[in-house]
């Protein structure tokens, strides 16, 4: 299927999950990212995969440790309140070193706050969520056909680096509807696991997924190994997007849908004069800290736009390591940003007020 | 034509788009959204549009809300009581189509024309069997016939003449298979005059009410 096709992101996740070989599916409904669940629910029992709606969220993440465990691609994928259920899950895979895909769509919080489209789960993707020691490769997409792209990589990630995968899109990237393309069907082959828990035959001793570890010496250990990988992921998986920065006095920082509402903000300002430029993190952890250290000495500011309090803009500002001024701007509980009222922040940082 | 003109077809069809536009040809008329089912994008987007040409919107209390309660008012009833022309923009696939079963009593007396809204550059909607699936499946839910069908074959602003061609092909093939007459093809605006003659049903040219917020 080279042609174009409309779909919603949460319908174009499912399918480009499923062109990546993934097979199983556990999950619970939640707004606004029951389309995937619904349409997994359609398209997997055609194909000889398991759709199962779990009893809760937590359900749901653990079924997925235990596909992870006997070496199948797996994915699941729920919204805000729901991820946070998932927390003690995901730390338990990132524990045990196993990989699978985890969807956010995010809505409004914190509680169960609503579900109109937000950003506010920036720290509990890129800061821990769940308990220890431990990272996700949280992938930022910024349109239905980036979603696309990215959600083949995502599995391969996680698989190359044995970590799970967290693809964060807020409730409008989730709902809006946009052509894409999939591009030719092609035959996936997905690596076999060594150490998978899928049965022995009698020809190899016991694979044993555990996160337990008795002696500290030893999960200091594990703990140390796990983070020389991380150190690769930082340096090989870093993936950022950067808009008119040539001639840039100011820069937005932004990812997922508000980098599309900067842009339309970036054009109107142009024309009136003012130089700005965009840099998208595409990859929220490993987060591009170089492109903002690089633009930091070169610009007059930097605006941070999030459908947050300010989540991101923390990162920003390691980044940056006080080379220029960085203001934020948010909108947060369900609110998107306009583009004319990007405008008028980044006027306002313009004159130091 | 039936006073009471019923919006159904498959999930992001298009239904929405189609309902606010007929309405707002039909000045007097009252419009009712009555999707249960999408939590963005929906008729309650152009109230305030509508209802600046006359239009009477009757929508969810808490649509577009921060709640997710897929709730109807009792307003709705009003239509039943008196004559006046009404079109229900109904929520996507048989899951939709089911919030039309509570006025079941009411529609039976008055015969309602219920249109479905064919888009085949959707997902699992590409050909004719899963066009007529969907269809029946809509008619069992809603305890109603399908009486017409509309081509609303489109990809956004990527649209091109022979995207909507496709999409007439598969639709005429439905109404072959089905004896569902053909009532129009809804095509953007500007492209409405390129495919008139191409296109053998009338055409209606969509102005587009429900557009993102950037």
């Amino acid at each position: 299927m080279g042609e174009k096709v409309l779909m919603k992101g949460n319908e174009a996740i499912a399918e480009a999950a499923i062109r990546a070989g993934c097979k199983m599916f556990f999950g619970y409904p939640i707004t606004p990212q029951t389309e995937l669940a619904a349409y997994m629910a359609k398209r997997l029992p055609k194909i000889g995969g398991v759709f199962l709606q779990a009893e809760s969220e937590v359900a749901a993440i653990n079924m997925v440790y235990g596909a992870a465990s006997a070496g199948k691609r797996v994915l699941t994928s729920s919204s805000s309140p729901g991820v946070s259920l998932k927390q003690e899950g995901i730390s338990y895979i990132a524990g045990s070193d196993l990989p699978c895909v985890i969807i956010n769509i995010v809505r409004g919080g914190p509680g169960l706050g609503g579900i109109q489209p937000a950003q506010s789960d920036y720290f509990q993707a890129c800061k821990g969520g769940g308990h220890g020691d431990y990272h996700l490769i949280v992938l930022a997409p910024g349109s239905i056909q980036e979603i696309v792209d990215i959600t083949k990589d995502a599995f391969e990630l996680s698989e190359k680096y044995r970590m799970p995968v967290m693809i964060m899109g807020d409730g409008m990237l989730g709902q809006m509807m946009e052509p894409i393309e999939f591009g030719e069907e092609t035959e996936v082959v997905v690596p076999e696991r060594d150490y998978a828990t899928n049965g022995t035959q009698m020809k190899r001793p016991h694979n044993i997924i555990n996160s337990l570890y008795i002696e500290p010496s030893e999960l200091e250990k594990t703990v140390l190994e796990r983070y020389e990988r991380y150190k690769k992921v930082e340096e090989n998986e870093t993936r950022v997007e950067e808009y008119m920065l040539d001639d840039a006095e100011y820069v937005i920082a932004a990812y997922g849908t508000i980098a599309r509402v900067a842009k339309t903000a970036i054009a109107n300002l142009r024309k009136e004069g003012i130089k700005v430029g965009l840099i998208r993190p595409i990859t929220l952890w490993p987060f591009p800290s170089a492109s903002f250290a690089k633009a930091a000495d070169k610009v007059k500011g930097i605006l941070d736009v999030e459908m947050s309090m300010g989540q991101m803009v923390e990162d920003v500002r390691l980044s940056v390591n006080g080379k220029c001024p960085v203001e934020f701007f948010g909108r947060t509980g369900g609110v998107i940003p306009t583009p004319g009222e990007i405008c008028d922040a980044l006027k306002k940082m313009k004159e130091g007020k | 034509m039936s006073r009471i003109k019923i919006i159904t077809g498959h999930f992001g069809s298009g239904k929405t788009e189609v309902a606010v536009n007929l309405a707002m040809q039909d000045k007097g008329t009252t419009i009712v959204d009555l999707d249960t089912v999408n939590p963005y994008f929906r008729t309650a987007d152009a109230k305030e549009e509508l209802e600046r040409h006359g239009i009477r919107a009757i929508v969810p209390e808490f649509a577009n809300t921060n709640l997710d309660l897929p709730t109807l008012p009792p307003e709705i009833y009003s239509v039943f009581q008196n004559d006046g022309r009404v079109i229900f923009d109904v929520g996507g696939d048989d899951d939709g189509a089911l919030a039309l079963g509570m006025y079941h009593n009411y529609f039976q007396k008055e015969n309602p024309d219920m249109y479905f809204v064919v888009c085949t550059t959707r997902p699992l909607m590409s050909t004719a069997d899963d066009v007529i699936e969907m269809i029946r499946n809509i008619e069992a839910a809603s305890r109603l016939r399908v009486t017409h069908l509309i081509n609303n074959t489109h990809l956004s602003k990527y649209t091109e003449i022979d995207t909507v061609l496709k999409g007439q092909a598969v639709t005429e093939e439905v109404s072959r298979k089905t004896g569902i007459p053909i009532l129009f093809t809804a095509v953007r605006e500007d492209l409405k005059d390129k495919i008139a003659d191409k296109i053998g049903n009338n055409v209606l040219g969509l102005k587009l009410y429900l557009n993102l917020p950037f």
